[in-house]
């Protein structure tokens, strides 16, 4: 990745993206705190099938969202090459479990188109945008409709 | 002057407004067993007379008011005119309690409470009717003099310059505007001063002195100059000062560096600026850049040769505490104790990963891991210590609810506490206030009884309840004991059957008849008094105690009392637990929370339905859940095949038995919160890590079985 692409001016902002399943979606980079390998999550009783559990954060006990269970795909299994992407809405620090993390991409506001209606289906509301790069579809996420809550709907 | 630095010194006015109450209560409460030396006497007029001046300062009226009558009587107890009896000690305890509610009102601006009329007619009466002037005939003062000398005299020996010796200290005292103004009166602080040792006080009088009226009654023209011939702290002196230290100018020297810049022959003294601040202690004196703290009043300006006021405050407000305390933010320590948390889980997962790398027992690493180990158990200690506090604080609470109890249901009580300086966790002793109280409430009105009933019974008419604590095997036992009649255990039984609490039929040790007052509901006061309702409480302080990880345990002797045993953990950061596994997960179960743990056998298995089982346990049945199965972990399956039944119990009594797997260990664990992101998870209280880095739940053994019905609450229908 070259150099100038991470200083993004203005109106351009950074992503973040990674694979969850066969499609492609990303974050706000300023959202991440960090990514991390995955560990065993220690499971939470009664809880939602997309929360994987708890994980040790350096002493935080932090809870981990399997994002491809959450919009609506088949769980992830957890396994080495999956990873944790650590991100901090507002009060709330959540880990979302994905396949893989892909890149980071700097794109100006007028690149991220609003998502279509079609799309509002059983994961629409958790998209944000959409940007259409190198012939390929990545979704921007809504963070805060994807962790829990205050908005949190009743999984 | 921005209003935050006010806010802050307000905020510390308060916060030793609480320890002078806490050294006003222990005085009087030597007072009242008969100590009436000038000293303890002393403290309690300086304790009433700082807070006057303090809040005199922020323009607290209501306070200085009550603080002024209160000091008034005091000074007469000092001056020996007023001899207190037992009666008007315990005026001055409910003095000082009123004192103190009018502090917390004023601190959190609310209105004053009621009844401090009342209380000042009450402390007005003791006083002699020669007596109701606060004036004195005092050798050093120079009040009274200042109409009839010379106004041309520079300055005038009050007291005979007796110089002697060469140790002591020379201060020059010259209050700015505002002293008079804010409460505070010089006169009384010449007399706290003369308190620390024989004191030779010149008063300096400007040349000028205009005559006294109404518009310059308040405008301070005197200055003193005193001689401590005692060789005391200066801190001690600057105490003295403390209340007035932004309103007046203050020089302390030793007695032989100033002998020599300014010899106190008096016709040597000029009363100009100059010579009142002799120059050895303008360069002593440390000025806080941008402390403007005097104003001068434009009347002031006019008529005084007191010097311009020079903020010549060389220490600030806080100086007189002895200089290794450190008020400190609770949140920074909380935070600490999260890190030493963290260092524990750190300091596990090392020695565990040196150990699975084979390393030899006799290898460096090894041997510096075992210093690292002792460490850090060094470190967690002493980080919780600084959580501690003695629980003085607490009992002096109990001290006044005795005092209110006993007044409201006419009862002699006398409070005798045992180690006050015993330390427990902060949070603990906040928690702890409660359910406290409730059961001091309940030894006055049920476990004391009337003074006739006592004297028959050949006791003394007043009662006595024995409030001590003391640290007993890793945890604070704190113990709450009359001298009553006992717990009547034929009526506890009768109100238990009557309630349909127990089966008319039950057989039931003395042990567990006690243990029903804990039932909710329950009631055994045959008159109903306002002070403990309805018997509302041992359950709710049964409740308390156990969220706290405490225990609370109950002796009696019929006509001879009782006594509540609470044992607390020491610290709430982390918690006695035994480490199980079920499932394939790995589980904290509190130890506070287990009776014993047991084999389970089919034999013992009564199953109900095809969900309900119960266990024999010692010819009682209790419910039976599978753990694993309870968290929803697992499906159901056949019980008889798995091992371990640990037999829990609620802070109810209510019990229940859990199967798991295996049990692991008894540990230690530090406390994690499980967040707001995660929420309520039925049956669990928190989380811990593991020495593998593993996060474990902690259960809550009453939350899982019984749901939101496991915390119980007074039940009104029962009452």
């Amino acid at each position: 990745m070259a150099d100038n692409q991470l200083h993004a001016s203005e109106d351009e902002t950074e992503l973040l993206s990674f694979r969850v399943g066969t499609q492609e979606y990303c974050v706000e980079i300023m959202l991440v705190r960090e990514i991390r390998g995955w560990t065993r999550a220690t499971p939470l009783p009664h809880s939602p099938p997309h929360v994987k559990g708890v994980i040790n954060l350096r002493g935080i006990v932090l809870p981990v969202i399997d994002l491809s269970a959450r919009l609506g795909m088949d769980p992830i299994e957890g396994v080495d090459r999956n990873v944790i992407v650590v991100v901090s809405v507002g009060e709330i620090t959540a880990g979302l479990l994905v396949d893989a993390v892909s890149d980071i991409l700097t794109v100006s506001e007028k690149d991220m188109q609003p998502a279509p209606e079609i799309a509002a289906g059983r994961s629409g509301r958790y998209i944000r945008a959409l940007i259409v790069t190198d012939e390929k579809l990545i979704r921007v996420l809504d963070l805060k409709t994807i962790l829990p809550g205050e908005n949190q709907d009743a999984a | 002057m921005t209003t935050d630095p006010m806010a802050e010194i307000r905020t510390s006015f308060f916060a030793e407004c609480d320890e002078l109450l806490e050294s006003l209560q222990d005085a009087l409460n030597l007072m009242d067993e008969g100590e009436h030396d000038s000293e303890t006497i002393n403290v309690v007029f300086r304790a009433v007379h700082s807070i006057k001046g303090g809040a005199g300062a922020f323009g607290l009226d209501a306070l200085v008011s009550f603080a002024h009558q209160y000091e008034t009587v005091m000074d007469e107890v000092r001056s020996g005119r007023l001899v207190p009896d037992a009666s008007a000690i315990k005026l001055f305890f409910r003095a000082a309690d009123m004192l103190q509610d009018i502090v917390r009102t004023t601190r959190d601006e609310q209105h004053p409470p009621p009844g401090i009329e009342d209380m000042l007619a009450l402390l007005k009466a003791l006083l002699h009717e020669d007596a109701q002037e606060l004036d004195e005939p005092v050798a050093f003062t120079p009040l009274g003099l200042s109409l009839e000398f010379d106004l041309g005299a520079p300055a005038i020996d009050v007291a005979p310059a007796e110089i002697d010796d060469d140790f002591g200290w020379t201060i020059t005292f010259t209050p700015n505007a505002g002293l008079y103004a804010s409460g505070n009166e010089a006169l009384l602080i010449l007399r706290s001063l003369s308190n620390l040792g024989h004191c030779v006080i010149r008063c300096l009088v400007p040349e000028d002195l205009p005559p006294p009226d109404e518009s310059n009654a308040e405008t301070p023209l005197l200055s003193w100059r005193i001689i401590l011939e005692e060789d005391v702290p200066e801190s001690d002196i600057r105490q003295v000062f403390d209340f007035v230290n932004d309103v007046c100018q203050l020089q302390i020297s030793p007695r032989k560096v100033i002998d020599d810049l300014a010899p106190t022959r008096p016709e040597r003294i000029s009363p100009t600026a100059e010579a009142a601040l002799p120059p050895v202690g303008s360069t002593s004196a440390k000025k806080p850049a941008g402390d403007d703290a005097c104003p001068i009043s434009s009347a002031a300006s006019k008529v005084s040769l007191v010097p311009h006021p020079r903020p010549a405050r060389p220490v600030d407000t806080n100086a007189h505490e002895p200089a290794t305390m450190v008020r400190v933010d609770m949140e920074k320590i909380d935070r600490l104790v999260n890190l030493i948390g963290e260092l524990v889980i750190n300091q596990a997962m090392l020695a565990q990963s040196v150990e699975t790398a084979g390393m030899s027992q006799q290898s460096d690493i090894m041997a510096g891991l075992e210093s690292f180990m002792t460490l850090t158990r060094d470190i967690k200690e002493s980080v919780m210590t600084i959580r501690a506090q003695p629980v003085k604080s607490l009992f002096q609470r109990m001290a006044r609810i005795v005092r209110e109890a006993s007044a409201s249901v006419e009862k002699e009580v006398r409070l005798k506490s045992v180690g006050e300086y015993t330390e427990v966790d902060k949070t603990v002793i906040e928690r702890l206030a409660d359910p406290l109280t409730q059961m001091i409430r309940n030894a006055v009105d049920h476990g004391l009884e009337r003074p006739d009933v006592r004297r028959a019974a050949s006791k003394p008419p007043e009662g006595q309840i024995t409030l001590s604590a003391s640290h007993r095997a890793g945890r604070v036992l704190i113990e709450i004991e009359d001298d009553g009649a006992g717990i009547d255990r034929p009526k506890v039984r009768d109100i238990a059957i009557q309630k349909r609490l127990i089966a008319p039929d039950a057989s039931l040790t003395d042990a567990e008849i006690d243990q029903l007052l804990f039932l909710p509901g329950f009631s055994t006061a045959t008159e109903v008094s306002a002070l403990s309702g309805r018997g509302v409480g041992m359950d709710v302080v049964k409740a308390a105690i156990t969220s706290l990880g405490g225990r609370i345990t109950t002796t009696s002797v019929p006509g001879q009392g009782t006594k509540f045993s609470i044992s607390l953990p020491l610290t709430l950061a982390v918690l006695d637990g035994m480490v199980v596994q079920a499932a394939g997960q790995t589980l904290v179960v509190p130890l506070s929370a287990i009776i014993e743990t047991a084999k389970l056998e089919e034999q013992n298995i009564h199953r109900l339905s095809a969900s309900g089982m119960m266990m024999r346990f010692r010819q009682e049945l209790v419910p039976l859940f599978d753990l694993g199965q309870k968290l929803g972990f697992r499906d159901m399956r056949d019980i008889a095949a798995a091992g371990i039944v640990l037999l829990t119990v609620q802070e109810d009594g209510r019990r229940a038995a859990l199967i798991v797997d295996a049990i692991m260990e008894q540990r230690q664990v530090v406390i994690k919160g499980l967040g707001q992101t995660c929420g309520h998870i039925p049956g669990v209280a928190a989380a811990t890590i593991l020495g593998d880095g593993q996060i474990a739940l902690i259960l809550d053994p009453g939350d899982l079985v019984w749901g939101g019905a496991s915390s119980p609450h007074f039940d009104t229908k029962a009452g």
